[in-house]
């Protein structure tokens, strides 16, 4: 038969379920000290829900919330997935907010569509709610959307290589988000459209998948490098696939002669564009997406209006290397206005 | 043989205070009720009969894959690849439905049948070649993966006919509405509660934990009985994909992603150890309930959700704690 377990000292049960409660208390009460500021009744509450909580643009986005909320004195409830994708996540943290009573709902969308019905059942209980950054599929599903418009940050940094390249023949790598994911379609599709080519245009010689990861975007060159020796334009989804990419051609000595572009304008992104590894980037501005959306809930709060449409939250291009035909910012102001 | 196999039966009929503060889901329960007197005391929100029935709803899908895998971890087992089987069955039953392939109720029980067959691979490569079992489960979890991504195009699932979503229904309960996806999640526990604590199946699961090798002296079909358990937990996964459906309206690719943690995490507050052996499928409920209310009650309270991650991590580490010191003391 099987080893008879002894009932155990309840000693140990007794410590353990102590132990327990000490924690249950002492991590409760740092929440309350730093987030909660109490139930201040009257105050407008707003949520805020971001694909993730470790993303430095999401965090950007965050803070500029918080600001916002404090300098209107509403009280600003935070939430995200535990990773990018993480549908039933954001789901949960939609339906937690509605249960807090907050007055609107300003979402970063996980999954465009899969959101949709919790989205619409927070909105029939006359709750506002806003997408940043993302829209959702359909764009109808929320009331408002505060975004960069991604296609047009695409067409900036293409128009920008088109005007760097002046007549040389390009050979152009793209590295990618992933397939059917909104923003990087988008961004794809712009930088194509600023090039003035095609899908299947002959100059486009390799095409990879990052995820917007670095290690991913210098695996990704590498490959690339491999099957075509000769690129001389790299599209990138991010930064850090820039950077990626920079690594894998400074490891075969092309950093100099290969002109890389991208998009976010992350502080560390902006550097890499002062420090000449990156060519160009298109800065996006989450503190504003963020800003305006914690402006439209209390503004809904006050006087019963929602927002309504799509909101530009403006992208602008940096770069040292102005080109003629592609109007620029420096890499100064870029700093100044950079996330993360 | 007792404080192993009815666990919970000592709990309803405490027959001393000693007895009581040594039950294996006294440390669990007591965790539980003191984080919901805190926060029904931070907040105005929480101690409501709607956010109770909101939280039971929030909590059903991982408890539902997490009974599989208090089954599978009494055994000394664990399973890696739940949530990805989930996914998996949770594409088909959408697909299906949604495209016309199958008629909605010929596509729920092709899930289930298709999460079943994941189960009982799962169960035949860890008896009968034999492999660990965190190998296994960790090569289905990939294999589940892609073939969710592959079948599902990776795209979303949306307009889903009504059975698929007839689960995330509510009916008004007093003040309160209830998902009858909840209602199913409670009766899964209490069968499986029953099933465990007063069959024959229940005492030779527990037997086979604590040694598959006396289990089998014992005249136990003990390969019979750990291929039967991980084909049970498949089908439980197949149940938690349509409750997965009917809470989010769609099939979803990306889904499962971090439930095969998160279900561990359950059982694992609940009290079961990790060892095999020891522990009950009540304890997971607490433990799946303990995740749901700090979840639910830090969000009322405005707090980050990264404490909620913070303060899970530590409970986890407690309570296996707790598991190890009572054993040494217990030999």
């Amino acid at each position: 038969m099987p080893r008879t377990i002894r009932p155990t000292p309840s000693l140990i049960r007794t410590a353990a379920c102590l132990g327990i409660a000490a924690l249950t208390l002492t991590a409760c009460g740092s929440g309350s000290g730093s987030d909660s500021g109490g139930d201040s009744s009257g105050s407008v509450k707003v949520g805020l829900i971001t694909k993730t909580d470790t993303n430095p643009f999401f965090v950007k986005m965050k803070e500029g919330a918080e600001k916002a909320a404090k300098d209107s004195g509403a009280q600003l409830i935070t939430s995200a997935g535990k990773f990018d994708g993480d549908n039933a996540g954001q789901v949960t943290a939609i339906e937690n907010m509605v249960a807090a009573g907050v007055k609107g709902i300003l979402i970063t969308p996980s999954d465009s569509k899969a959101i949709v019905p919790a989205l619409e059942k927070a909105r029939a209980k006359g709750i506002l709610v806003i997408a940043l950054d993302s829209p959702t599929d359909p764009r109808s599903a929320v009331d408002a959307l505060f975004a960069t418009d991604n296609l047009r940050a695409g067409e900036l940094i293409g128009a920008y290589a088109k005007a760097s390249m002046k007549g040389r023949t390009a050979k152009i790598a793209t590295l990618d988000l992933a397939p059917g994911v909104a923003v990087g379609v988008q961004r794809h599709d712009g930088f194509l459209k600023g090039f003035g080519i095609g899908e299947k245009d002959p100059a486009i010689v390799c095409s990879q998948d990052t995820g917007g990861d670095q290690a991913k975007g210098q695996t990704a060159m590498e490959n690339c490098l491999q099957k075509a020796p000769d690129i001389n334009v790299v599209y990138t989804i991010n930064e850090p696939a820039a950077l990626g990419a920079y690594t894998a051609l400074r490891a075969k000595g092309r950093e100099k002669d290969v002109l890389i572009v991208s998009v976010d304008g992350g502080c560390t992104g902006t550097r890499a564009v002062k420090d000449g590894k990156i060519a160009a980037t298109s800065q996006q501005y989450p503190l504003r997406m963020a800003a305006e959306g914690v402006g439209a809930v209390v503004k809904f709060a006050e006087n019963g209006k929602k927002a309504t449409g799509y909101t530009d939250t403006g992208v602008s291009l940096i770069t040292d290397k102005a080109q003629a035909g592609a109007a620029s910012k420096d890499t100064a102001y870029g700093l100044d206005n950079c996330w993360g | 043989m007792t404080a192993t196999t009815a666990p919970y039966a000592e709990l309803k009929t405490p027959t001393t205070a000693r007895r009581l503060l040594t039950a294996p889901t006294t440390g669990p329960l007591a965790a539980l009720l003191l984080a919901c007197v805190f926060f029904s005391l931070s907040t105005d929100q929480f101690l409501t009969g709607g956010n109770f029935s909101l939280i039971v709803q929030q909590v059903m899908v991982v408890g539902t894959l997490a009974i599989g895998q208090t089954l599978i971890i009494l055994t000394a087992g664990i399973d890696l690849s739940c949530g990805a089987v989930m996914a998996f069955g949770s594409i088909v039953i959408a697909k299906m439905a949604a495209e016309g392939t199958l008629p909605p109720l010929a596509a729920i029980t092709m899930g289930l049948v298709v999460c079943g067959g994941f189960g009982l691979l799962n169960g035949l490569l860890v008896q009968k070649i034999p492999l660990p079992p965190f190998i296994v489960t960790l090569g289905m979890l990939n294999v589940a993966f892609a073939l969710t991504h592959i079948y599902s195009e990776e795209q979303t699932v949306t307009s889903l006919p009504g059975p698929l979503t007839a689960l995330g229904e509510t009916f008004p309960l007093g003040n309160t509405d209830i998902t009858y996806g909840s209602l199913l999640t409670i009766v899964l526990f209490l069968l499986l509660a029953y099933a465990l604590s007063s069959t024959g199946w229940g005492r030779h699961v527990y037997a086979l934990g604590n040694s598959q090798e006396a289990a089998r002296l014992n005249g136990i079909r003990t390969s019979r009985l750990t291929i039967g358990i991980y084909t049970v937990a498949g089908v439980l996964y197949g149940l938690a994909a349509l409750l997965l459906i009917s809470r989010t309206g769609v099939g979803d690719p990306q889904a499962g992603q971090t439930e095969n943690l998160d279900s561990i995490t359950a059982v694992v507050l609940g009290g079961t150890s990790l060892f095999g052996g020891r522990g009950s499928v009540l304890g997971t409920f607490i433990g799946v309930l303990i995740v749901g209310v700090f979840r639910n009650g830090l969000q009322l309270m405005g707090v980050a959700s990264i404490y909620q991650t913070l303060i899970t991590g530590i409970l986890v580490i407690l309570a296996v704690t707790v598991d190890q010191m009572s054993r040494r003391k217990s030999r």
